[in-house]
């Protein structure tokens, strides 16, 4: 019953929660960005992060250091305290830490089947793919010609299969094909997630149907922007939207018939969270769009910690630590490209 | 008798409530009043505790201020034993003859009553605190300065524990079982 958490969250999840808020309170600061942003060379920035908590995962790399070796450890921190959360779990608290992984996981699918659609090797793919979306036998993705194929032989075993009916096709996996099946396998990911969260109930519901609303209209907006002027049609752009959101059902529709960025910004308008957003943007300014979306994704997620007792908390650490990591590549990025003053574009801090 | 000759003209439920033992009933308080608020006070315990070994992992500083809130949360229980053990003090002995008198049933009453008051209060109390501590642990290692400030909403959770023990002390100090007489 929602207001009544207090009384037996902590069975199961207080202890949990108490090492997420714990780990909430590492995240870096504004602080630490500044000096970070101030850096001259990559070792710079290690000797820097080397006094934060990634300090014992860095201190082991030589010299010539790569921005992808930063990135890489610092994932590997996440990784590491997500499986330490995971191993103590029980359920629901185990079912809800796994959902949040099923987004990489996806993301990995597509990313070896476009590999191996421009003929890339297979473990060169691998590396690539995001530590936390892994799963047994993800290799023999390679091996698949079509969706059918695709599902039959890997995909059937995941947690991603009940995403698939929707799908499966017999068409051969092109550019175009494979990116409406990542988007389609993310609809069904997001609506599957945001009825496991309607049936836990309480204060985990709310809060995490707010985050989950906020992430489908992003992606809807990001697919209308991302499809003006491609031969996709207005069902097939309307089907990739989710059902549920701020902006189901009138605003996807209008956004179905949007053909540019002006006429997306006049239907966003009437939302007055997303408002807000644009309103940071000039006319037909476009660039700054992720950035704004970004900054109002970390507010909703901070927010998320002011309650107690509900499971949205893990959700959040795992985003704003993502976001930290996206950051920590940027700077790294600009540092070692020599592009110091496009720092700022598109570092979002997060206290 | 005279039992029957009160409760006359009143229904059968009536009738059958008069008719248990008020020995029963101070018996029940009794337990009530140790058993309900043992409840209170562990369940205020784990709901800290929890909260307050998982957030020493990363803040180790917090664990020696913040067992003031598992303290306060047993003070609960010992509440519920001091009232049980002067209830039960007040438990006496009449002759079968006057087992059903007014005055009998007053004090079996009266026992019951200050069980359930105490218990009841102490359940809740417990619960209070045991939420409050959990998140002053969880607040406390984030920034130290709001201990003390949580502490103090700690302290007025806590009364209202006290607040049932003194009802429930005068409630059975007028439980006074008819006295001997042929």
């Amino acid at each position: 019953m929602y207001g009544f958490e207090a009384l037996t969250f902590n069975i199961h999840g207080g202890y949990l929660e108490a090492i997420v808020r714990g780990h909430r309170a590492s995240l870096l600061t504004a602080a630490d960005y500044n000096n970070l942003c101030q850096c001259e060379t990559l070792d710079d920035i290690k000797m820097h992060l080397s006094a934060t908590e990634y300090g014992p995962y860095l201190q082991n790399e030589p010299s010539p250091l790569h921005t992808t070796t930063i990135v890489e450890k610092c994932t590997l921190k996440l990784v590491d305290e997500y499986k330490q959360m995971l191993c103590q779990a029980t359920e629901p608290l185990s079912t809800f830490l796994e959902y949040i992984t099923y987004g990489h996981m996806i993301d990995n699918v597509v990313l070896i089947v476009t590999g191996t659609l421009h003929e890339r090797d297979v473990q060169e793919l691998l590396e690539k793919c995001h530590p936390l979306g892994m799963f047994d036998s993800i290799a023999t993705l390679a091996v698949a010609q079509n969706m059918r194929e695709l599902y039959r032989l890997v995909l059937v075993d995941t947690p991603l299969a009940p995403y698939f009916s929707e799908c499966i096709t017999s068409e051969d996996l092109d550019d175009m094909n494979i990116e409406i099946m990542r988007n389609t396998l993310y609809k069904a990911y997001l609506e599957d997630f945001y009825r496991f969260c309607q049936k836990l109930g309480g204060a985990t519901a709310e809060i995490m149907s707010d985050l989950l609303a906020f992430e489908a209209d992003r992606r809807a907006v990001n697919i209308t922007i991302n499809s003006i002027g491609t031969e996709l049609t207005r069902d097939d752009r309307k089907k990739l939207y989710s059902n549920f959101g701020l902006l189901y059902p009138y605003g996807h529709e209008e956004l179905a018939v949007s053909e540019d960025i002006d006429q997306v910004r006049g239907v966003m308008e009437k939302y007055p969270p997303y408002q807000s957003i644009f309103s940071k943007l000039s006319y037909g300014e476009s660039q700054m769009l992720d950035k704004a979306f970004y900054e109002e994704e970390v507010k909703r997620l901070c927010l998320a910690f002011e309650q107690q007792f509900h499971y949205g908390v893990f959700f959040a650490y795992m985003r704003l630590r993502e976001q930290e990591i996206r950051n920590l590549m940027w700077i790294s990025e600009c540092v070692a490209q020599n592009q110091k003053s496009r720092v700022h574009d598109s570092v979002v801090f997060i206290f | 008798m005279s039992s029957s000759a009160m409760v006359g003209s009143a229904g059968t439920w009536a009738r059958a409530l008069v008719k248990i033992s008020p020995y029963t009933f101070a018996a029940i308080g009794i337990a009530i009043s140790i058993g309900v608020s043992v409840l209170g006070a562990a369940w205020g315990i784990y709901i800290t505790g929890s909260s307050l070994i998982g957030a020493a992992i990363k803040a180790p500083r917090i664990t020696s201020k913040n067992l003031i809130s598992v303290i306060f949360c047993e003070a609960v229980a010992i509440y519920g034993v001091i009232v049980a053990i002067i209830l039960q003090t007040k438990l006496e002995s009449v002759p079968s003859s006057q087992i059903y008198d007014p005055e009998s049933l007053r004090a079996g009453y009266a026992i019951f009553a200050s069980g359930i008051i105490v218990g009841f209060a102490n359940l809740v109390c417990g619960l209070c605190v045991g939420i409050i501590g959990s998140s002053c642990a969880l607040s406390d290692a984030q920034n130290s300065s709001l201990f003390v400030k949580i502490l103090v909403i700690e302290i007025f959770g806590s009364a209202l524990g006290l607040f049932g023990v003194i009802v429930g002390i005068i409630m059975s100090a007028q439980a006074s079982w008819p006295s001997k007489t042929v």
